[in-house]
């Protein structure tokens, strides 16, 4: 390697420490949808800064914009992480508006439905472009061996972003976290329910020491 | 560039029209020229089979282009499946069909969301359900 290489790629990672300690590191909540991302980032954002971000809701594609959290402080056992939580919206490789017509008219259905097209090219674009870290919820109750997540995980992992699972809705009779596990064993994987707040102080450890 | 599919010589009421795709008709193609290929093939009723699949760069890409592309009137999106690369040689169908050596090979199978169903996946199967309409 050349003296001038050398020279860039130490000023490249010094620079890197210096704005890593200065700015706050922007972590997108990924996952299909309904997998409880907006019920994660309310959760987290209510216990550390005491608002909320998003609606939650049973019908998938609730969330059809990506929507940040500025600033949120996290502190367990000494480490503190200062984080911009990035909730983002499910995604997926279909949508159709007739999933939704059993809960609206067909016209707010085809609405929701282009509304949701254009999260899921949000979400895509915030992943290639915005994100530093990422935290990907699973319904643990469904099985995790699916195209979208395959192909998610791989896109996170070829852009080299620290990232966590978050196996979610353990509360829930059919929930298997192994599953989870045995899904993507190159990755931490940590069980909650974000819905009833079970197991926050294992999350919160692992977000103040994973991605500060 | 000639075009993978040929819509004038098909009609969709005949049957249903599989396109498969080698890497090295992919491998100097621009990321938006195989999107588009894809999607094409897609939006005429066409199973797509890519013998080597795309980049994870290229499917997110992939997924985004298509989000922009479904409309409620006649396009719902895509259902897609790969298998994971492979490092034994010539461990895919495909490339045991098209003679590759296969280590490279993602074998992966696109089709329009309403008419293709994935009825189970494991390691060395895909098996799906195609409909006419």
């Amino acid at each position: 390697m050349g003296l001038f290489t050398e020279l860039k790629d130490s000023i490249s990672r010094a620079t890197d420490r210096l704005f890593s300690e200065q700015e706050p590191k922007r972590i997108g909540i990924y996952g299909p949808p309904n997998a409880g991302k907006t019920t994660l980032a309310n959760r987290i954002a209510r216990d550390w800064t005491g608002d909320a971000i998003g609606t939650e809701s049973h019908i998938p594609h609730e969330t059809r914009r990506a929507r940040r959290k500025e600033n949120v402080e996290i502190e367990r056992n000494g480490k503190s992480v200062t984080i911009d939580i990035v909730d983002t919206p499910g995604v997926t490789t279909k949508v159709d508006y007739e999933e939704f017509t059993d809960e609206m008219e067909e016209d707010d259905a085809i609405r929701r439905s282009r509304e949701a097209t254009e999260g899921v090219a949000e979400a895509m674009h915030w992943l290639r472009e915005d994100v530093d870290g990422v935290i990907y919820v699973l319904d643990s109750a469904e099985d995790p061996i699916t195209q979208v997540n395959t192909m998610l995980i791989g896109i996170i992992e070829s852009r080299d972003l620290p990232v966590l699972i978050f196996a979610n809705k353990i509360d829930l009779d059919d929930s298997s976290v192994k599953r989870i596990e045995d899904a993507f064993p190159q990755h931490k994987t940590v069980p909650l329910s974000a819905k009833e707040g079970e197991n926050m102080d294992e999350v919160y450890e692992n977000i103040a020491e994973y991605f500060g | 560039m000639p075009t993978a599919t040929n819509a004038d010589d098909s009609d969709p009421a005949d049957g249903i029209q599989i396109d498969l795709i080698s890497g090295e008709r992919m491998e100097n193609m621009a990321t938006m020229e195989k999107i588009r290929m894809i999607l094409d093939g897609v939006h005429d009723g066409n199973i797509v089979i890519l013998e080597e699949g795309l980049t994870p760069d290229e499917e997110s890409r992939l997924i985004e282009t298509t989000m922009a592309e479904i409309n409620p009137e006649d396009f719902n999106g895509i259902e897609i499946e790969t298998y994971p690369k492979s490092d034994s040689k010539d461990s895919s169908l495909l490339g045991r069909i098209m003679g590759g050596d296969g280590s490279e090979a993602k074998l992966t199978v696109i089709g329009p969301a309403n008419r293709i169903e994935t009825l189970h996946k494991d390691e060395t199967l895909i098996s799906a359900l195609v409909s006419r309409s």
